[in-house]
């Protein structure tokens, strides 16, 4: 009987005194010119005042969130016998990249209240410029469709590891197709639901060598980029006619 | 790192696909398309189109736009990257035909004026299409029309000059007399002409204005343009047509490059070292044909890639929705 009162109480109470300590494999990504994806480690460990509460269970959710950028998603229609782009829903930001990997599905282990108020899901990650209307939830159901497939939106239940109701760890992939900027990685320690606590850290990713010069030149010195592409191709043409013609094949 | 004794299977976390990284040791990340794809394949695809296009004597410029967009590359980048590879080809065959005095200097100059306002005027229409969200329907209509028009032109007119055979070769057609009305005389002497500018400079533009919203060289609409237009002899066709095409599309390089930030020189660099390659092999296997069995195959070509983006447009695709960035 005191057992059960001893667990109704914590149950009531939002679990005080579990705090994250965690890490990620690397600080930083530098897409080089073999860049084909990188595999990201976050581990970590629930570090507690007192023994844990022996229900609800402790579960955890890890999010890689990518830079945003505003979008267009645009659908076609069967139009005069050809299909072209017809309706459109702007998006003023929409993660890159978007990564949620849990211990169990995230609808079981998270109420909706919470993700809500901290943005955990896909769904809630997406910002329409228009306030949210019928007409435009196939449209944010079909970006969410594309960047699945593409490998942008990945959706991992299950794959973050837990020991003991205490460590856990997880791999992250990015893919090849990786946007520069800083990578937000939350964890969420979460019971019955409730999120308890939550830590972020941050992934670096950047062009580094050959890739970031070319792409610095680009952006910044753009005429002298264009010149250099244009010197890059003169050479190349004139060149192989010369060596060809030198080896007389 | 360990995390003390508790056993753990190795295999455990390479899970549904998560954590498994693609494996490819030939992976090449482009800075500018931010994409990554297989070195040999843009190799193999740089090689293809120089070999169709030393063996037909065009850029490739159509083949190539089309086929970076099929693996991934974005439309903008691949019309930019591929009037930067057009140059790479052009410019040798353009020094061969320099070297045989087959290039009709003035003429060259007259149709290289009008090719530049026209890829400016390209520039602005294409910008003004990108802003409505028809970009790839207005590229792919594009492709349809000019590419079906004159694959359909040049086809019928191989297999007619095959059929008289003996007499096989193309006759300069009689230059019409409403070019020979209009002011602005000029004289063209490579090309033995006295004409009006006037019709080079609408031709110059109308490839280069293709040349902007198509990232094509525009040798397939301007080779006949010459000589069923202005009436110029073929032996200065190529090599004019060459000469033009180098300096239309080295500017289109550059507004793309300036406007848009879209030339991707890892990209280039890696289509022109295969291309300048299959250029030289195509050159090679194109002496040994009949030209108008070449004329034919190219005809062909031309047609199967207006077919195939034709179809593009009536089937019904397999996703309805696509998601652009926006610049912010």
């Amino acid at each position: 009987m005191k057992g059960w009162l001893l667990a109704l109480c914590l149950m009531a109470l939002p679990v005080q005194g579990e705090e994250i300590v965690s890490g990620v494999s690397q600080s930083g990504v530098s897409i080089t010119t073999n860049f084909d994806g990188a595999s990201i480690l976050v581990y970590g460990a629930a570090l507690r005042d007192a023994p844990a509460p022996a229900w609800p269970l402790m579960e955890v959710i890890i999010t890689v969130e990518g830079p945003s950028t505003p979008l267009v998603i645009r659908k076609k229609d069967h139009v005069a016998g050809i299909w072209l782009n017809r309706g459109s829903v702007k998006i003023t930001a929409a993660p890159s990249f978007y990564a949620v990997a849990s211990t169990k599905a995230v609808g079981d282990i998270l109420l909706p209240a919470e993700d809500a108020k901290y943005h955990i899901t896909i769904p809630q990650t997406i910002d329409a410029a228009a306030a949210p209307s019928a007409d435009q939830t196939p449209y944010i159901e079909a970006l969410q469709r594309i960047r699945q497939a593409s490998g942008s939106f990945v959706l991992a239940p299950d794959s973050v590891l837990l020991l003991r109701q205490a460590l856990f760890r997880t791999d992250i992939s990015l893919p090849a197709n990786l946007v520069e900027g800083p990578y937000k990685v939350r964890i969420f320690l979460t019971r019955g639901g409730e999120v308890v606590d939550l830590q972020e850290s941050q992934i670096d990713v950047q062009k580094a060598g050959v890739e970031r010069t070319l792409y610095r030149l680009a952006m910044e010195q753009p005429l002298l980029y264009g010149m250099l592409s244009l010197l890059m191709a003169m050479v190349a043409g004139w060149g192989a006619q010369e060596l060809f013609k030198r080896l007389r094949i | 790192m360990t995390w003390g004794k508790k056993p753990r299977k190795p295999d455990a976390k390479r899970r549904a696909g998560f954590g498994t990284n693609p494996t490819g040791t030939m992976q090449l990340y482009l800075p500018i398309a931010e994409v990554s794809v297989n070195a040999f394949v843009l190799l193999g695809l740089g090689g293809l189109i120089g070999f169709l296009s030393g063996m037909f004597g065009v850029g490739g410029g159509f083949l190539i736009t089309p086929l970076l967009m099929m693996i991934g590359v974005p439309p903008g980048v691949a019309v930019a990257t591929g009037a930067n590879q057009v140059v790479a080809s052009s410019i040798s065959g353009a020094l061969a035909q320099f070297k045989r005095r087959a290039v009709d200097l003035p003429m060259g100059a007259v149709l290289t004026g009008g090719g530049l306002a026209g890829s400016t005027l390209g520039g602005f229409v294409f910008d003004l299409m990108s802003r409505l969200g028809q970009t790839d329907l207005f590229v792919q209509l594009s492709y349809v029309l000019f590419l079906g028009l004159i694959g359909g032109m040049m086809l019928v007119e191989s297999v007619n000059s095959l059929r008289r055979t003996g007499k096989a070769k193309i006759k300069r057609s009689h230059v019409q007399s409403w070019v020979h009305k209009m002011p602005f005389k000029m004289k063209f002497r490579a090309s033995g002409l006295y004409i009006s500018v006037i019709p080079p400079l609408l031709v110059g533009a109308a490839v280069g204005f293709l040349s902007a919203i198509m990232g094509v060289g525009g040798g397939f609409v301007m080779v006949p343009a010459m000589i069923y237009l202005l009436g110029m002899p073929t032996k200065v066709v190529v090599g004019t047509s060459l000469f033009q095409i180098t300096f239309v599309t080295g500017y289109t390089t550059l507004v793309h490059a300036v406007t848009h930030h879209t030339v991707d020189m890892m990209l280039a660099l890696l289509l022109i070292i295969g291309g300048v390659i299959g250029a030289q092999i195509g050159a090679r296997v194109g002496v040994r044909l009949k030209a108008e069995q070449l004329r034919i195959l190219l005809s062909l070509l031309v047609l199967a890639v207006a077919v195939k983006i034709g179809f593009d447009l009536l089937l019904t695709p397999a996703e309805l929705y696509s998601v652009a960035r926006v610049a912010s």
